[in-house]
């Protein structure tokens, strides 16, 4: 049960190579050269499901914005899944799952032609993770898409939390694509060279991304706590989105896990009802004129029982695409932290230099007006000579340029951030509210359908009673 | 006749229709029924007034219940509702309780009143018509009328019941023990269901707070909020419907279950008292050469009677019966549709104001 959200509209494929693609691939910097188109463009998923009355379709992945240079050249899938063994890093043999990458170019096929081979490769979720790590880090302003969950969280009865699972892995597999598809079709990550390996070298991946030395830009988690508690001016915007964000998280785990709840409910409901359908053969048994309607209700009871099934294992795409957005406020989260570790930085620079022009000022005019150990110093062993006066002025005078050096470029580091940041927020914001939209209109149309497969049951069973 | 709000009265013809109105204020008297011979004036004989008015109790209904058993013991007597409730339990004064009551009475007339012997018994004529049933005077005279039929209580072994009556008793055994099964399926469903709504409140409130942190989603979480809100309101409405309902009239068929098998051992009691007598007549015949007793012949012929009305009732009960569980059963259906309708309409309404939202942020995107 292939997902194809991968694929774009007849029109789009069709568009004509770039102009200045002139052979190379990326610049020197690393990035897809390209532009950024953009209007949104939003196309229906391929689920079954539509709305009779609006005609509206029940969209299992987001919306996909197109406008991506990476988009154009290729439809990216996540095939396949399967299970390899092999010896991991500490030597014990282990299980695991990979899953099939292919990518096709997205050039639509001439009438009578056969479609070109995909090309292919396997990644296991690790090296996602590891993709994943490295965009966190090398784009600290962009709110980067999520990867499914790890292990199953918020898990109905019925469906097992076991990573082998098969409807596990294969709401992974999905989760997977959707996460690569949001990437590529990003204006900034999508033109990203690792991202691209990533799709197209199966073997030297590993070390290119390693190569990029990533790993040293990692803030410590120290790091950005002691940030966050001591950040004297707070940037009220952000402040505000963290705020948000964290709301965003508790509401949508409640949401998860009463959904849950319910689910366990409603599917004890169907059930018993399969009771009916047992009770009803019996009692045909021993009826005459009453027994053939009895024991047909009874077969449409049992139909009731059973339908409960198809109608949970439906509600659970929904609960994916809320669980997408949950697991979207932590990197919400990631983006503020790293503000607020870019403001203390620039704070403690400038407090830094305000305290070193203060002791040039001293050291000029004799006058301590801040107690400092060389002041303490000097005044229980006597006073400094000329020259040591001067050169020590001499070396403050060169730290305090820079220091004006470092926090002019922190001052520009900062802004740019900010800059770069709420351009992605506000296409977050926009994103978030589409696709949620959709969600829940796609509950909505589900909801309608259980009420329909209702009603034709209990219709079906109303029939047979009148027949009794 | 029926017991409670003027509902379509199924009597046909020469029958005495009546309206039983809504009881006394609770705080007088838990069920104390107004049977009203009243609408299309009776055209029976044996009425005086073409209108009555009466006031009963559960009591009274029991006494003409045990009167009828008494007075027509070869008959199919319908079921009472159960007669004592348990004080913790159940409130006998809440309005679903005094409710299910009244319709079960009203079914008890009912059925009494299309029976086409029962109907024309004294003691109903007395419980529909006299002022007070607890005079002296009506119970003495009423006692000498008819001759209530004595039954020798145990004692004699039956020697071969006749098939059909075999057949009645094992039908009636299993029948039976499906309305159980039935019964504790539904009680199973209504708990289910009441579990699965008290989830469903706390999913409609959690879409509720999330409404306050956003803009753009308010409408559409405002919107989800409501239709489950709407679901819940259905729920409830499907949960009361099966126990005040489908429920009663399960437990309903079950007593009366219960007084066929008594009507039933009645008439093994006959035949036994029968064979026993004529055993013992032949006996003495064969000794005296009397002529065969009169009370041996009499006795043939209450059997053959008992026989001959048991035969006709049960036809006529099954018939019943076959009506009754169509229209519980098809009720129960119908109901389920409805819930499931009023559903539908709350989803489908909202995707119509979402879509009608979308189409209007559209155009006013291109203006």
């Amino acid at each position: 049960m292939r997902t194809t959200t991968g694929t774009l509209p007849a029109q789009l494929t069709t568009a004509a190579p770039r102009p200045d693609d002139d052979g190379r691939l990326w610049n020197e910097k690393g990035q897809f050269p390209g532009y950024v188109s953009n209007d949104f463009y939003a196309f229906g998923g391929s689920s079954g499901l539509s709305c009779p009355v609006t005609g509206a379709h029940a969209c299992h992945n987001p919306m996909v914005e197109r406008g991506t240079d990476l988009l154009r050249k290729m439809e990216i899938n996540v095939a396949e899944a399967e299970k390899r063994t092999g010896k991991n890093t500490v030597n014990m043999q282990e299980t695991y799952t990979v899953y099939l990458i292919e990518i096709r170019p997205a050039d639509t096929v001439p009438e009578g032609g056969t479609p070109a081979a995909p090309d292919t490769l396997w990644r296991r979720y690790s090296e996602f993770e590891l993709l994943r790590t490295y965009l966190l880090v090398t784009y600290p302003y962009i709110i980067i898409p999520p990867l499914p969950e790890k292990r199953a969280e918020f898990v109905w009865h019925k469906l097992a939390a076991d990573n082998l699972d098969p409807d596990f892995v294969e709401r992974r597999r999905v989760g997977l694509e959707n996460f690569l598809l949001r990437v590529a079709s990003h204006p900034v990550l999508s033109s990203d060279k690792i991202f691209f390996l990533f799709l197209t070298e199966e073997k030297g991946w590993r070390e290119a991304v390693l190569e990029t030395g990533f790993q040293d830009k990692v803030d410590s988690r120290l790091k950005s706590l002691s940030a966050m508690l001591r950040v004297k001016n707070p940037d009220k915007r952000f402040t505000a989105l963290k705020h948000y964000s964290d709301e965003l998280n508790t509401v949508i785990s409640q949401l998860l896990r009463v959904r849950v709840k319910v689910a366990d409910r409603l599917y004890g409901v169907y059930k018993v009802h399969g009771n009916y359908g047992r009770v009803f053969s019996e009692w045909s048994a021993i009826e005459k004129e009453m027994g053939d309607g009895l024991q047909s209700a009874g077969h449409h009871m049992d139909t009731y029982a059973a339908s409960i099934d198809d109608i949970l294992e439906e509600e659970e795409h929904y609960a994916d695409q809320l669980k997408e957005y949950l697991f979207y406020t932590d990197a919400v989260r990631s983006v503020c932290r790293k503000h607020e570790l870019i403001q203390y930085e620039l704070e403690m620079i400038a407090q830094d230099l305000v305290h070193k022009k203060q002791q040039k000022e001293e050291l000029a005019t004799g006058t301590v007006r801040i107690f400092s150990l060389k002041g303490m110093t000097s005044k229980l062993f006597g006073q400094e000579s000329q020259e040591q006066r001067e050169s020590r002025l001499a070396a403050l005078e060169q730290s305090i340029q820079e220091g004006e050096e470092s926090l002019k470029e922190k001052n520009t580091e900062c802004h740019e951030f900010v800059q770069t940041a709420w351009e992605d927020i506000e296409r977050f914001k926009e994103q978030k509210d589409k696709d949620l939209r959709e969600a829940l209109i796609s509950y909505a149309i589900m909801q309608i359908s259980m009420c329909k497969k209702g009603i034709q049951v209990w219709s079906n069973a109303k029939e047979c009673f009148n027949k009794m | 006749m029926s017991v409670g709000t003027p509902r379509g009265l199924a009597s046909s013809g020469q029958k005495p229709i009546a309206e039983i109105l809504h009881p006394l204020s609770a705080a007088e008297e838990p069920l104390s029924v107004t049977v009203n011979l009243g609408g299309d004036k009776t055209t029976r004989v044996e009425f005086d007034l073409p209108e009555y008015c009466v006031r009963r109790r559960y009591q009274d209904f029991d006494w003409l219940r045990i009167k009828l058993e008494d007075s027509q013991p070869t008959h199919l007597i319908p079921p009472l509702p159960e007669k004592f409730v348990m004080k913790g339990v159940v409130d006998r004064f809440s309005e679903e309780f005094v409710e299910t009551r009244m319709k079960a009475l009203d079914k008890f007339l009912k059925r009494i009143a299309d029976h086409p012997v029962l109907s024309f018994n004294p003691h109903l004529n007395a419980f529909l018509t006299a002022k007070d049933l607890n005079k002296r005077q009506v119970l003495a005279l009423l006692t000498k009328v008819g001759e209530s039929v004595k039954h020798v209580a145990g004692g004699y072994k039956l020697r071969a019941r006749p098939a059909e009556f075999c057949a009645m008793g094992e039908y009636l055994d299993t029948f039976t023990q499906k309305l159980g099964t039935i019964d504790r399926i539904a009680q199973r469903i209504l708990k289910e269901q009441s579990e699965y709504l008290t989830e469903l409140r706390e999913y409609g409130t959690v879409y509720s707070s999330w409404v306050g942190l956003e803009e753009e989603l308010r409408r559409p979480l405002e919107g989800v909020a409501g239709c489950v809100t709407t679901c819940c309101a259905a729920l409830e409405d499907l949960g009361e419907n099966m126990s005040q309902d489908f429920l009663p009239v399960l437990r309903e068929y079950v007593l009366y279950v219960e007084s066929m098998k008594n009507v039933l051992r009645k008439r093994d009691q006959s035949q036994a008292e029968y064979e026993a007598r004529l055993e013992a007549a032949i006996l003495r015949k064969q000794e005296d050469r009397t002529p065969m007793p009169v009370e041996v012949e009499k006795c043939q012929d209450k059997v053959e009677c008992f026989n001959a009305d048991l035969k006709a009732d049960w036809e006529r009960w099954q018939s019943n019966k076959r009506q009754d569980f169509k229209q519980l059963l098809t009720g129960m259906a119908d109901k389920n549709i409805n819930h499931y309708e009023k559903c539908q309409v709350a989803w489908e309404s909202l995707i119509t104001l979402l879509q009608d939202k979308q189409t209007e942020d559209k155009t006013s995107e291109t203006n």
